[in-house]
């Protein structure tokens, strides 16, 4: 969570996009690498460091991926309501910039955590997909990421798409804690025996410092790619600006060429 | 070649929009079909295009291969420019040069004639942008240059000035003259003068005897 | 023919250019299938029983969603009008548009379905039966679809009408595409009979869907 708060006030500091792509250009290299270097240490312990479970044996090194994505799932919809709310309350530039990029992105790890999620499941339950309570609440917020980016692919006016994408991640917000309540009573009620709960036995270290290492690493890879999602948007608004600019300036250049000739 | 039209009576429900209209279209001449609105300008563009079929009447293009149909020789310019907003105006204009072309060649002399067009219409420096940037004006004449890709002998036009400023009316005018000049058919429905010395107009009225009015408008014709 | 093949490529680079339709589409289909468990209850010896159902009806509906679009944006545009003066007769305009739906919507949810059959604890066996019959039916769905696009194009509330007006259409495509995998569930020998029935239909909405869509574009062309 401080890194998230840190990243509003710096984005907030960076109120206008020239300002944002020059701190972003020489910060990103950094972030990279070091989400590099953490992933890969994170991975060498999960792999090589710790210990396999005593009932799942290997498979529950599947864990170490999903739960970071899991988490991340839920951190980029928290990015994409405060980037909501900064744009519809205090019209921050950037705020649309940073909802959109942070779609796909969260989009992705949801997909990840429900497929490693999947993976994990098939030793464990037998199959592939049971209909646990949190694989379904997880599988909604995968259905509300589609949602935002489906209505902002849907709408021309890309001003208009912004705020109606915003409101619609907002309701979402709200709506979730209770998508997430209902979804579990709804479980509970029909199926009360079969569910697993993927907390497992009681957290050692040995397991936990390699979860830990991969949720740091997971995070600041969700924080590079959402910078450099971000760079490509400002860079796609440029060139887009700069298409308009043309199509002005050649309504522009004959009206000039022709008062030169008549 | 020659577009005669003879004692065409079209209908839009139990109303005869077009009552016995006769009149024929030489090769090199342009018609402009003017009248206030509900005339029938359109109508008559669309039976001529052969989207509406008459009541009776016939219309026959004289000169054209009897094997082929007749539509081909049409090009038709509406009210819509029929553009796509997410393709360039190349990509646009080269899809309507193969399709109403009938060819997939896509040789030199095919992309020539592309380009030649853009810079007829004063688009070029537009190419290479999406079509859904453009202005009504410019989509205009995106809409207009499809005429210039593909050689067709009859050109159909409905409004072909709406959205033009007077600097691209002149030059859709210039446009013309060179089709009529090379021996093409043009008819144009419109409520502007495009200022083309050599052109004939038909008035087309509510009264039931549309071609009585018929009249050359000045110019040696 | 050469019409025909230019025609269908831009339809492909407009499906890909504006990759919305097939995306709303595809996440209808999913979040559809997703429903049947949580109005049904988790039982996963019920979903194995009607998994396959559940897949295709969901992909009807969810190829329905994406049928209003179909002449729409052509019609819109005036597009249409100047398609018809092309060098085919507007049946093969068309054939083509229902081809580009068939390629960019049809195929990509036939492919989805195994995906989603992973959450309704499909079979293993069931999977290569499923994408089977679903390839060899999607066609008819495009093709006949086609009607009920050409037809509503200018009513209101034109997608439920279009709903009303094919899905009566695609009774025969879903019984037996259903009846092939549940033949084929059976014994290896029941599969081929329905299977080329299914074959069959699609083979006739490439002839009947054209036809009757050119007539009702001609209609909306008046």
């Amino acid at each position: 969570m401080t890194t998230d708060a840190a990243t509003q006030t710096w984005t907030q500091r960076l109120a206008n996009p020239t300002r944002f792509m020059a701190l972003s250009g020489q910060i990103l290299p950094w972030l990279t690498i070091a989400a590099i270097a953490v992933v890969l240490y994170g991975l060498y312990l999960t792999f090589f460091v710790a210990p396999p479970d005593y009932q799942q044996g290997e498979t529950v090194k599947i864990m170490f991926i999903h739960v970071p994505s899991a988490w991340l799932a839920m951190m980029g919809y928290l990015m994409i309501a405060i980037s909501s709310f900064g744009l519809l309350v205090f019209r921050h530039p950037l705020a649309d910039v940073s909802a959109k990029s942070a779609a796909p992105i969260g989009a992705a790890f949801t997909l990840l955590a429900l497929i490693t999620g999947s993976l994990w499941g098939k030793p464990m339950w037998g199959t592939y997909w049971v209909w646990d309570a949190r694989l379904t609440s997880v599988l909604i917020l995968f259905f509300l990421y589609l949602g935002l980016m489906a209505l902002r692919s849907s709408l021309e006016d890309e001003t208009l798409a912004a705020k109606q994408t915003a409101v619609l991640g907002l309701a979402g917000v709200v709506i979730l804690p209770i998508i997430k309540f209902s979804v579990d009573w709804w479980n509970t009620l029909h199926q009360p025996a079969s569910v697993v709960k993927i907390d497992g036995p009681a957290i050692h270290s040995s397991i936990l410092v390699p979860l830990v290492v991969n949720a740091v690493g997971f995070s600041l890879l969700f924080f590079a790619l959402h910078m450099k999602a971000m760079r490509n948007e400002v860079l796609r608004r440029r060139v887009k600006a700069l298409r308009m600019a043309e199509v002005e300036q050649a309504a522009r250049g004959r009206d000039t060429s022709s008062a030169t000739a008549g | 070649m020659q577009l005669e039209i003879r004692d065409l009576v079209v209908a839009r429900g139990a109303r005869r929009i077009i009552d016995q209209l006769s009149f024929d279209v030489a090769a090199g001449e342009v018609w402009l079909l003017t009248g206030r609105n509900g005339a029938g300008k359109t109508t008559l563009i669309r039976t001529l295009a052969g989207y509406l079929s008459p009541v009776s009447g016939s219309i026959t293009l004289k000169g054209w291969d009897p094997e082929r149909d007749p539509r081909e020789a049409c090009h038709y310019v509406g009210h819509l420019n029929a553009d796509k907003a997410s393709l360039t105006v190349l990509e646009n204009l080269r899809f309507w040069q193969a399709y109403l072309g009938g060819t997939t060649a896509d040789d030199a002399a095919a992309r020539d004639r592309v380009w030649a067009a853009l810079e007829r219409l004063e688009i070029e420096p537009l190419a290479d942008i999406p079509a859904g940037y453009l202005s009504a004006g410019q989509k205009r004449r995106l809409g207009l240059a499809r005429l210039l890709v593909a050689e067709r002998p009859v050109w159909l036009l409905d409004e072909p000035t709406v959205s033009l400023d007077v600097q691209s009316t002149a030059l859709l005018a210039r446009v013309i003259e060179t089709h009529a000049a090379a021996g093409g058919l043009v008819v144009a429905a419109t409520h502007l003068a495009l200022g083309l010395a050599s052109a004939r107009e038909l008035r087309l009225g509510p009264t039931p005897h549309a071609a009585a009015e018929e009249r050359t408008s000045g110019g040696p014709a | 023919m050469s019409g025909f093949l230019t025609l269908l490529k831009r339809d492909l680079l407009l499906a890909l250019r504006e990759g919305g339709a097939l995306g709303t589409a595809l996440g209808f289909y999913l979040i559809v299938v997703t429903l049947m468990p949580l109005g049904l209850g988790p039982d996963l010896n019920l979903l194995t029983r009607i998994a396959p159902g559940i897949l295709w009806v969901a992909l009807l509906l969810a190829a329905l969603l994406s049928l209003p679009r179909l002449f729409e944006a052509d019609h819109d545009d005036g597009s249409l009008d100047v398609l018809a003066l092309g060098h085919m007769p507007l049946e093969l305009v068309a054939a083509s548009k229902a081809l580009a739906h068939w390629i960019s919507t049809g195929i990509p949810l036939a492919l989805m379905a195994p995906i989603l059959g992973i959450l309704l604890n499909l079979e293993a066996r069931a999977y290569p039966l499923v994408i089977a019959t679903m390839l060899a039916g999607t066609p008819a769905i495009s093709f006949l679809g086609a009607i009920g696009a050409a037809l509503t194009l200018k009513t209101r509330r034109g997608g439920l009408l279009l709903a009303l007006l094919v899905l009566p259409f695609y009774v025969p495509t879903l019984i037996f595409g259903i009846t092939s995998i549940s033949a084929a569930l059976l014994s290896p020998a029941g599969f081929q009979a329905s299977f080329l029935i299914l074959t069959a239909i699609s083979l006739v909405s490439l002839v009947l869907g054209p036809v009757a869509a050119a007539a009702a574009l001609r209609q909306h062309m008046q």
